[in-house]
């Protein structure tokens, strides 16, 4: 699939949003006034910068409204209201947090839940695509889910537990890049079965459709070399997980470590989420004699 | 809840307007619907009751309003104010344009007309075209016949009368095995597509026997991969076996063919002729009495195992020469490259449905002889055949040796084989012979274009020397039906026959895809004479788009695009007929020009008018017609038969009758077209059909009945060649004496394609066809079609890529004995395993078509051209041998050898030539 | 509305016969130009006459070539369209519910003032179905020619897809594959007609007729020597064949 610069800021800022929000909302960084300020309006700056990326993507984003309506079947129309209710049912949480003000924790918890609702909305997007295998199984929501409580642990400051999701985080990536590896291949979708002519003989492009390109391959076909991706894998394991878990268990919580560490964090995630399109296939690309 | 959709309007309005016209894309002319709105084209489909399409349209078609749109259209007349070549040009008025034309042309016609050459590429209006240059009185005229078909449709007219495309198409209705040869998937490319359909819907067997796997090839049920240029050796083994096995007609050989005409064999003058009788009628024996008779006595039986006189029958020859052991499939299965048994297979094939599936109609007809049957019995095994099997040196023979095989099954004119369409069958004796006789002031003594019968019909000046430019009917080629127009720039530049003053081309792209060798051909447009004078003076160039060879003329005169202008698809051309019915067809300006651009054969009229040619111009000097549409009601070729068959005299009458003022209306009214059909009695053995001869000569397609006899055995050609065995007074010089005498068997042979002669270093064949969705270089402007074709790759079988280690994206340089290309390679596994191929006309001069010079077209798109040439390497004989078949001078493009081998990947496909400025504006980037 | 309405009796849809195809890309042009002008909105190109000039089409055709175990290679050509799945994931995925399918009759329908174009039912359709016009950001698609086959200005014969209409060799065949007595669902029968990857679920109502086997045909010997010139000479044969008649 295409590394739409979009969708991969969409989804990785949103989802670290609305870890730090969730991670907030639980009142597991008890601060007040201008420091609540600041990391509250980190979560809700991440979560909404997030959700507006996700826009350049659309063709006509001025009918954006439009996707709240079809919340019965659609995960994308889900995200949306999820993220919505996450946003609002916080602020409350969010204002008595800077301007003093005591919400029982209830308010919190169902914000946070939100929160957790908006991350696993998102990652149903892509999981719920039986046309690209690599997304299609459980390693995506886990995967989703666990950038979001890292981002959030890492930057609100749980040193301990952030260090523990960071290793979660580094199993998870190893696991979904390996076992998505299989994943086009369990499905069993083959020139043969796209075309239906597997019976006959082995199927081979003799010539594509169009010499020039077409939306279908721009969007759906992307190939990354084998090399290149290798290292980048590594990359973005080392820079979304190991690194800030090492230097979480070893370096002092100063907000300015955490921040370095969050950045090193968040490269790491970009990466992850880079590979996450690019080395998705679709089967799409089969009628292409391309994956 | 329940399920709620959007309200839909499923009837919404089509169009304000439907006109209907004729397609241009290619030569199939399909009927075409043109839907309008607000007085723009809004839509374009088929036409369900035109006889050609049926209401279907390709690719090519259903595009045509990107064609009418396309940005490349030429906007007004041009003067070239740089260097040819340069692209330097000033827009005119075509006032100025027409006094320039005429400043040139009328001193020519007035001293001397033959220094005008009049050739024209996709015209569809031959029979106007050549008109005027009879009335001109230059014998320099020819279409773009001579290096596209020649070979096919000579080989078909002077064997039987027809030919396949425009001249005659398989019983599709009938036929139980189909057998389709030769590469290339363009011409009559709807009506054999929907050929293929109906065979395909009754489970019809197909067969290719094609080098190259694609298109109709892809859907036959099996396939003959053969080595290209040994379709003619393939066909004469596979008429060895059936006359083994007695798999023949013999009833039909002895009643409608020549095979039982006689032989004369005692030495002299007339050996090899055929035996005639005091009227010149041939001579047959009649079983009955065992004496000779005319051909076409009333009861005459003849006898095709008869001798007399020593002389043996035409059928006695052919069996004795085709049951040689030299054709036999195991002596040319290697040559072939088809293994034996598969050619011991085919001719199996062939058999069983021609002799034990028979399609019998209970109709009752009558033959020339008076003889009434009460059935037509036909053999439902229909051949057809595309380019590739004619443009090879062979081709002509090859194609007579494919119609042979037809007729030896009785497969010809009968139920379930193969159909003529009128204004076919009509023997060569039918068509005009050529004419070459010029004089100052006065018009051609005759057609320019025919068909000969012997070295006296040959166009020679007194001395022997050539009277054409392009050395058409000469000994170099005597039957060059449709001229040579690849080889008019190279005479033109060498002066050899002689100098000419003025080119005048029509839609002939000769600086690119039209001609072999196209760098040569550019530079021959541009070189200059010591005095610094271009060696072909003058240039003018019709077409409607900024196509390549704009470039290099000094006038050009900007046609319309084909909904903005009259044609006639005429009777007296090559009309639209179905083997059912005649037909033919307009076109009329659907749509009114936006640019100052006007339809060719109009200012064809105009200058007609101007230079008072004879037919033109009245006695008086006032011109006849107004313009092309006013030609095509008006003009009568003979006394009531014009160029539209429909509607004549007060409306009511059909092929015959007096000019009709309503006919165009009549016409537009109709759909664009007319159509008479044929009668029940007469839809088969038309040849010798008295129902089918009576019919055509009410229609006006011939005067009188002319039943004749198919030439398995062809007197022409004998003629030649007892003219190189030293008989006659026209005699070939010494160097061509041999290869006449044995190029010009009167039945046919195979012989090695001269390009073989390439040798070793050369084990390769290349070979080019178009693709089904772009048709010559037109497509490529077309901005739905070029995102389908943008460029061409090189396919390469296994075997040559793996030997190369090819790997995709991959290119190669490819090397011929005169030029060398470095392409983008592709695999291909469905291929002769000595056979690359590409698609045809895909790639472009940069800045031609008005597309941008980094177009896919310039960069990776490649032309096979520059690797052939029109003339054969050196063979240190001091002379240069043609590259063409050596009957008919048709071009041999595929008999192109070449070598391959792996090349690091050049920035762009090589050879590139610097781009041309476009005399138009730039595109614009994106539509609507 | 992005559920999937229940099943209709009424599935309209194309059979496509692979056996017949020749790769004319007629149909791709037909439907081109029909759609350009008619379903919403235009079918753009960009850089229409440029370096790579790409632009929104409804129906592609693929050429392959397929190596059996026996015998030469052979080509086969493949148009590619919508396919008008009961199971249709792309309905489903529609967060504006745009994308829909037809109660009455199955088509799959995009209602382009509905469409954000967020594209992700190009992304959850297997076949390549769907297109985002890159002037008008909406997502196209086959309609099925909605806009013809019930259409009352246009006369009873032509109320077919343009695709259909146009194709010359009549390899492409409309109706109505919900009623097992209709002409093309007895094409399905008869010729064994199936589904593209029937392993992503989606049950397509189109479906592809495969190429009929090829090869040599089965056939006994019938040039066997009956008259063998070799024993007898060609005298000998001339006499027998003459016989003959």
């Amino acid at each position: 699939m295409h590394p739409a610069p979009s969708v991969i800021v969409f989804t990785t800022l949103s989802g670290a949003g609305f870890g730090l929000l969730a991670f907030l909302a639980l009142g597991l960084l008890p601060v007040y006034g201008v420091q609540a300020f600041l990391i509250w309006g980190l979560g809700y700056g991440l979560a909404v910068i997030g959700l507006l990326a996700s826009t350049f993507h659309l063709g006509n984003p001025q009918r954006a409204w439009r996707a709240f309506t079809q919340w019965r079947t659609s995960w994308l129309s889900r995200e949306g209201w999820a993220a919505v209710a996450a946003l609002l049912l916080l602020a409350p949480v969010a204002l008595a947090a800077i301007f003093g003000g005591g919400l029982p924790p209830f308010f919190g918890l169902v914000g946070a839940a939100f929160c957790l609702a908006t991350v696993i909305a998102t990652s149903m997007i892509y999981t719920q695509l039986k046309t690209v295998p690599r997304w299609n199984f459980w390693a995506t929501p886990a995967l989703f889910l666990a950038f979001a409580a890292t981002g959030g642990a890492i930057m609100t400051g749980q040193a301990l537990m952030a260090a523990v999701l960071c290793a979660l985080l580094a199993v998870l990536m190893i696991a979904a890049f390996k076992l998505g590896d299989q994943r086009f291949g369990e499905v069993g979708a083959s020139m043969g079965s796209a075309t239906g002519l597997g019976s006959v003989g082995k199927v081979r492009v003799l010539a594509q459709p169009h010499t020039g390109p077409n939306y279908l391959m721009k969007e759906m076909i992307h190939v990354v070399g084998r090399k290149h991706a290798a290292t980048l894998r590594r990359i973005a394991v080392t820079l979304a997980a190991i690194l800030p878990g090492l230097m979480l268990l070893f370096m002092p919580p100063h907000p300015f470590v955490l921040a370095v560490i969050a950045a090193i964090h968040l490269m790491g995630a970009f990466a992850a989420r880079w590979l996450f399109f690019a080395e998705a296939e679709h089967v799409v690309g089969l009628y292409y004699g391309q994956r | 809840m329940t399920y709620q959709q959007p309200k839909l309007d499923t009837s919404p309005k089509i169009s304000d307007e439907v006109r209907k016209t004729t397609c241009y894309m290619c030569a199939c002319r399909c009927g075409i619907n043109v839907h309008l709105k607000s007085g723009k084209i809004s839509y374009i489909e088929g036409n369900r009751d035109h006889p050609v399409n049926k209401g279907v349209l390709c690719a090519k078609g259903s595009s045509g309003i990107m064609q009418v749109t396309a940005p490349s259209r030429l906007r007004a007349p041009l003067r070239r104010v740089g260097p040819r070549g340069s692209g330097a040009f000033e827009e005119i008025s075509w006032e100025e344009a027409l006094q320039t034309a005429v400043s040139w042309l009328k001193p020519l016609r007035e001293t001397a007309p033959e220094k005008l050459a009049f050739f024209t590429g996709r015209d569809q209006s031959q029979s106007f075209t050549s008109f005027w240059a009879q009335g001109f009185g230059t014998p320099n005229y020819a279409a773009h016949g001579g290096f596209c078909s020649v070979n096919m449709a000579a080989g078909g007219i002077y064997t039987m009368g027809g030919a396949f495309w425009e001249f005659g198409q398989p019983d599709w209705d009938r036929a139980k095995l189909f057998i389709l040869f030769g590469v290339a998937e363009d011409h009559d490319s709807n009506p054999i597509k929907i050929g293929i359909g109906k065979l395909k819907a009754r489970g019809s067997r197909v067969i290719g026997v094609n080098p190259i796997r694609t298109g109709y090839n892809g859907v036959a049920d099996d396939w003959y991969g053969i080595t290209p240029g040994t379709d003619g050796l393939l066909i004469l083994s596979l008429i060895h076996e059936l006359l083994k096995a007695g798999k023949i007609d013999l009833d039909y050989l002895a009643r409608f063919t020549n095979a039982p005409c006689l032989v004369d064999e005692a030495e002299g003058p007339g050996r090899g002729l055929l035996l005639r009788d005091k009227d010149g009628k041939l001579l047959v024996i009649d079983k009955k009495t065992g004496k000779p008779a005319p051909f076409d006595k009333k009861g005459v039986q003849p006898d095709l195992g008869a001798t007399h006189k020593g002389a043996r029958t035409v059928f006695q020859h052919l069996a004795e020469r085709y049951l040689s052991d030299e054709y036999a499939p195991e002596a040319v299965a290697e040559r072939t490259g088809i293994p034996a048994a598969r050619i011991k297979g085919l001719a199996a094939e062939i058999a069983r449905a021609a002799f034990d599936e028979p399609v019998v109609l209970d109709q009752e007809w009558t033959d020339f002889r008076g003889d009434t049957h009460s059935q037509m019995v036909g053999r439902p095994v229909a051949f057809h055949s595309m380019r590739g099997v004619s443009a090879h040196s062979n081709g002509f023979q090859t194609c007579r040796a494919l119609h042979l095989l037809q007729i030896l099954i009785g497969s010809v004119e009968t139920p379930g084989g193969f159909r003529f369409k009128p204004p076919y069958p009509k023997p060569p004796e039918a068509h005009p012979k050529p004419h070459c006789g010029f004089n100052p002031g006065t018009p051609l003594n005759g057609p320019h274009l025919g068909f000969v019968h012997g070295p006296d019909d040959l166009a020679l000046n007194p001395d022997g020397s050539p009277a054409r430019i392009d050395k058409a009917f000469t000994w170099e080629n005597p039957m060059s039906a449709h001229g040579l127009m690849h080889m008019v720039i190279p005479n033109a530049h060498a002066g050899d026959p002689y100098k000419i003053d003025t080119m005048l081309l029509y839609m002939a792209n000769m600086s690119w895809n039209s001609s072999m060798n196209t760098r040569a051909v550019m530079e021959m447009l541009t070189d200059k004479d010591a005095d610094g004078d271009y060696k072909i003076p003058r240039i003018i160039y019709s077409d409607a788009y900024a196509s390549e060879m704009v470039a290099y003329a000094d006038l050009i005169l900007p046609d319309t695009t084909y909904l903005e202008r009259h044609d006639c698809i005429s009777l007296l051309d090559r009309p639209i007929c179905e083997a059912e019915a005649a037909a033919d067809a307009i076109r009329w300006p659907v749509i009114e020009p936006d640019r100052e651009v006007r339809g060719f054969q109009s200012v064809l009229v105009e200058l007609g008018n101007r230079l008072k040619l004879p037919g033109f111009v009245d006695e008086e000097g006032k011109a006849k017609y107004r313009d092309y549409a006013d030609y095509m009601v008006n003009h009568e070729r003979r006394p009531g038969v014009g160029p539209l068959m429909g509607w004549r005299g007060n409306g009511d009458q059909t092929g015959r009758g007096a000019p009709n003022p309503d006919q165009l209306q009549r016409y537009i009214d109709n759909g664009g077209f007319a159509i008479a059909h044929i009668p029940d009695e007469a839809q088969f053995f038309k040849p010798w059909n008295m129902a089918y001869q009576d019919w055509a000569v009410e229609l006006g397609l011939y005067d009188k009945p002319q039943p004749y006899l198919f030439s398995i055995y062809s007197e022409p050609m004998q003629r030649f060649r007892l003219a190189a065995e030293g008989h006659g007074e026209r005699q070939p010089p010494e160097h061509l004496r041999e290869r006449v005498r044995t190029t010009m068997d009167p039945l046919p042979i195979w012989y090695e394609p001269f390009g073989d002669s390439a040798g070793a270093d050369y084990p390769v064949h290349a070979l080019t066809q178009r693709p089904m969705a772009m048709y010559h270089s037109w497509g490529s402007q077309n901005a739905w079609l070029r995102q389908i074709h943008g460029h061409n790759p090189l396919y390469v079988p296994t075997k040559i890529w793996e030997a190369n280690g090819f790997q995709d994206g991959d290119w190669a340089r490819v090397t011929s004995p005169s030029g060398e290309i470095t392409v983008p390679v592709a695999h291909m596994a469905a291929l002769n395993e000595n056979t690359i191929w590409t698609w045809n006309a895909i790639g472009k001069r940069k800045g031609a078509w008005a597309l941008d010079p980094d177009a896919p077209e310039a960069t990776k798109g490649f032309l096979l051209n520059h690797l052939i040439h029109e003339l054969l390497p050196e063979k240190g004989d001091g002379m240069r041998w043609s590259n063409s078949d050596p009957i008919t001078g048709q071009a041999a493009w595929f008999d192109l050898r070449v070598r391959i081998e792996k090349a690091g990947p050049p920035e762009e496909s090589q050879p590139a030539f610097p781009s041309i400025p476009s005399p138009v504006p730039s595109a614009k980037r994106n539509r609507p | 509305m992005t559920a999937l309405p229940p099943p209709s009796a009424k599935k309209l849809g194309l059979v496509i016969d692979l056996d017949t195809c020749v790769g004319c890309h007629a149909c791709v042009t037909a439907c081109k130009g029909w759609n350009d002008q008619g379903y919403g909105v235009p079918l753009s190109d960009q850089n229409a006459y440029g370096s790579e000039p790409s632009g929104t089409f409804l129906n592609r055709v693929h050429s392959y070539e397929v190596q059996p175990d026996q015998g030469p290679a052979q080509v086969i050509n493949f148009p590619r369209s919508c396919l008008h799945c009961e199971n249709a994931p792309c309905v489903t995925v529609c967060p504006t519910g745009a994308s829909y399918k037809r109660a009455e009759d199955g088509i799959v329908l995009v209602n382009e003032d509905a469409c954000i174009g967020c594209g992700l039912c190009a992304w959850a359709c297997p076949y390549g179905a769907r297109e985002l016009d890159q002037a008008a950001g909406v997502m196209k698609k086959c309609t099925l020619c909605v806009d013809r086959i019930y259409n009352e200005n246009l006369p009873e014969e032509d109320r077919q897809p343009a695709c259909v209409r146009t194709c010359p060799a009549g390899a492409r065949h409309f109706g109505d594959l919900g009623d097992p007595d209709s002409d093309v669902s007895k094409l399905v029968a008869e010729r064994g007609g199936y589904d593209l990857m029937p392993e992503m679920d989606t049950k397509p109502v189109n479906k592809y007729l495969p190429p009929r086997p090829k090869g040599p045909e089965q056939q006994v010997d019938i040039l066997a020597p009956l008259l063998d010139v070799k024993t007898t000479g060609f005298a000998g044969w001339l006499d027998r064949i003459l016989e003959k008649i």
